[in-house]
């Protein structure tokens, strides 16, 4: 309880994790909170990352969090363009109708 | 202790939290339980002495893409009642699903314990008397450079896809006609007149 290892970490990345995959299946009417389960996603991956990291004492760790900061920052600026074009050509954000071309 | 205490406080808050973002009714609140996710993530960094990223985090995270988030949701007009009607129809199979990878995670984290982790050799280890935000900064710069300027050639990308799918053309609005404007001469924005006195050109 008082001891605080690596372990503990991981499961905070873990139980964060789940959060994410479980709002992706949940809000289907509504891409916005899609979004914000992935990014939820990636901050449980850089949670680990850094865990790992601080565990071993080896900063590569941390640098490869930084580039999926970079890479979730640049995914959240292309998914809300497209979510804006979306919503101007819909009417609404919903994930269900998404499959319009049917493709 | 006082470690201890930090970290279940942080812990919970950040999973209450990403909790909320998934289950609030309102994406505004959801937004704002974003923010209130990744800034105890970032406390979390700080007690595992990642003080850099976690600095990034509040920075890129809270300032940039949790405030772009607010932004779009208070931009579109949006029904928040007819958001959430598909949440009950969908919550079996998406705790189903959530049940599974939780119970997988569980298993995998039983079979796996701390001693199996050992470190390997030649790792970037932080210097005696460096700290990590320079320590981090001397790694970036020399052995992940390439990396780095890949990652922002990835922002770069980002950033003009950004631009080129919410760019419209809107017709009927006046637009600066460069190569016109460069291209008049005398010729065709001057003419002579020859006005007798006391009347004036008319019209």
């Amino acid at each position: 309880m008082t001891e605080i290892g690596l372990s503990h970490y991981l499961a905070v990345a873990a139980i964060l994790f789940t959060i994410g995959v479980f709002g992706i299946f949940v809000n289907r009417k509504n891409v916005i909170i899609l979004l914000m389960s992935i990014e939820l996603l990636l901050l449980a991956v850089n949670i680990n990352l850094v865990a790992f990291s601080s565990h071993l004492g080896d900063l590569a760790g941390q640098v490869f969090a930084m580039f999926v900061l970079t890479v979730a920052a640049a995914e959240a600026a292309v998914g809300l363009a497209i979510l804006v074009v979306y919503f101007r050509n819909r009417g609404n954000i919903s994930v269900e109708d998404v499959n319009l071309m049917k493709g | 202790m006082l470690q201890a205490i930090t970290f279940w406080i942080l812990a919970s808050v950040t999973i209450l939290s990403a909790f909320f973002v998934v289950a609030a009714r309102n994406p505004v609140r959801s937004v704002l339980w974003l923010i209130l996710a990744f800034f105890s993530a970032a406390g979390l960094f700080v007690l595992l002495g990642a003080e850099f990223l976690a600095m990034l985090l509040i920075v890129v995270y809270v300032g940039a893409v949790a405030v772009l988030f607010l932004f779009v949701v208070m931009m579109l007009d949006v029904d928040f009642t007819e958001l959430k009607q598909g949440f009950l129809s969908y919550l079996p199979f998406g705790a189903l699903v959530s049940i599974v990878l939780a119970t997988e995670l569980i298993i995998v984290g039983n079979a796996w314990t701390e001693a199996n982790v050992v470190a390997p050799a030649g790792v970037n280890t932080t210097p005696e008397g460096v700290s990590n935000v320079e320590a981090l900064g001397m790694l970036l710069y020399d052995d992940y450079a390439y990396f780095f300027q890949t990652a922002g050639l990835v922002l770069l990308v980002a950033m003009i896809g950004a631009i080129v799918l919410t760019l419209r053309h809107k017709p009927h609005i006046k637009r600066q006609n460069i190569a016109e404007q460069v291209g008049r001469d005398r010729k065709t924005a001057v003419t002579m007149q020859d006005v007798k006195s006391g009347e004036g050109l008319g019209e």
